[in-house]
């Protein structure tokens, strides 16, 4: 379902990799679809630790994004992720911010 | 899917010759066509059918219609009546926008609409630009340079009146606003067929008609807030990184980037994948069977309102290395 709209399967986000003919994916494996779940957790936590935020796979059908308090909420992909990360962690998360960049490419640098 | 072609251009920019024009071609048969009023098309040589008020049945089979009000009811409305079999079955659907109107709301809506987003797709959005007065809207509307931005193909009008300075002069400002969009002029032969059909997204030969002007070739007008450049990466894109880091872009950046069009080449992948968005919205990525010349880099084209192309580029970058291996791993493979 769809957490913003309520609606009954919720179309396919543009960056998923669903298994549908016409659509993009490389993942047609189901392990290669956890895999890459799996992935793009470990991305998005990169990013978002910058901001005391965490995310977490739930039953590979939709993820959970956490503050450090305990704060939680479902999101179903990462067209809702931004919307539902900024509202927990009350401000505007952005990926031009110079400060945000230069800690991620200090931890690249590792 | 149904197709949905928009038609968009500034007022008096000759949406409606275009479109004029387009009816007479048999390939637009199986079209249904929404209009803001039939009298400024003059249908009637046309027409072969009143089915009421809001409807009618052309010669060449075309279906056409006014747009009362909401687009989104229109639309459904449409959809209503080709299921019940009530108006001919369309294959697609072309919308003339009225000349002031940001193009944006028209995609926006064919996503986020409920019922419709399961029913019709974003094809292009053709725009037509004015030869001999595009280069002042340009200037003074922000409508008219968003119009031109958003284009997926751009039909240059009454270049018969202009001078041909002028064309080139207006060719070259529409150039640094959107690089690589096909342009046509309004004179040649027109077909329907390649207007319609999304061709810029599909196939690996339309994808770059021209090649993008480069960010530092291109001469921007002093205080131009409004300009396009390319990103080209030398390295392999990873697409889970790719696809965080443009999602949290076009979330907060959204209303800056009118579009954003590129050819990746993604790590693991043999082909390139396509990528299209229009401000907070992306289409969805398509598999290219081939690339479009011998060059293997990712480039994307972004047409950008007031964010300094340079950091677009470091964070593409700096998010792209998130999604190499961690170090750890690397130790561990190393070992």
């Amino acid at each position: 379902m769809c957490s913003l709209c309520g609606i009954l399967g919720g179309i396919e986000h543009w960056a998923d990799a669903v298994a549908r003919p016409g659509v993009y994916t490389r993942n047609v494996e189901r392990i290669d679809r956890r895999r890459e779940r799996a992935n793009r957790v470990r991305i998005a936590n990169r990013v978002l630790s910058a901001f005391g935020l965490s995310l977490t796979d739930w039953q590979g059908s939709a993820f959970l994004l956490s503050t450090r308090t305990g704060k939680t909420e479902i999101i179903e992909d990462l067209g809702h992720l931004w919307p539902a990360a900024e509202r927990l962690c009350g401000r505007g998360l952005d990926p031009l911010d110079e400060p945000f960049l230069n800690r991620l490419e200090a931890e690249a640098r590792g | 899917m149904t197709p949905v072609t928009l038609i968009t251009g500034f007022l008096g920019s000759g949406k409606t010759t275009l479109l004029k024009r387009l009816l007479d071609d048999p390939a637009l048969s199986d079209t249904a066509v929404l209009i803001n009023e039939f009298g400024e098309v003059g249908l009637d040589h046309h027409l072969l059918e009143r089915l009421d008020d809001t409807m009618v049945l052309l010669q060449s089979g075309c279906l056409c219609c006014t747009i009362r009000g909401d687009l989104a009811d229109a639309l459904r409305d449409l959809l209503s009546r080709r299921e019940r079999g009530l108006v001919p079955p369309f294959r697609r659907v072309v919308i003339e926008s009225t000349g002031l109107a940001d193009p944006f709301p028209v995609l926006s809506t064919l996503r986020s609409d409920p019922v419709l987003r399961h029913h019709f797709k974003a094809a292009n959005v053709i725009t037509a630009l004015d030869a001999v007065n595009g280069l002042r809207q340009l200037d003074t509307y922000g409508e008219s340079v968003r119009q031109v931005a958003i284009a997926d193909v751009l039909v240059l009008t009454k270049t018969d009146i202009a001078n041909e300075p002028d064309v080139l002069q207006i060719t070259e400002a529409v150039r640094r606003l959107n690089p690589d969009a096909p342009m046509i002029r309004a004179s040649d032969t027109l077909d329907a067929d390649t207007l319609l059909n999304g061709i810029a997204r599909e196939q690996a030969s339309g994808f770059y008609c021209d090649e993008p002007v480069d960010i530092a070739n291109a001469s921007s007008p002093h205080g131009a807030a409004i300009r396009s450049f390319v990103i080209t990466m030398e390295t392999t894109v990873d697409w889970t990184a790719f696809g965080i880091w443009l999602t949290m872009l076009l979330h907060r950046h959204g209303d800056k980037i009118l579009r954003v069009k590129g050819i990746l080449n993604v790590e693991g992948e043999a082909f390139p994948v396509a990528i299209h968005g229009v401000q907070y919205l992306v289409h969805i990525p398509v598999h290219m069977a081939s690339w479009p010349s011998t060059d293997r880099r990712s480039r994307i084209v972004f047409i950008v309102d007031g964010i300094e192309p340079a950091l677009i580029e470091r964070s593409f970058t700096t998010f792209n290395t998130l999604g190499v291996s961690s170090p750890a791993l690397k130790l561990v493979e190393e070992a």
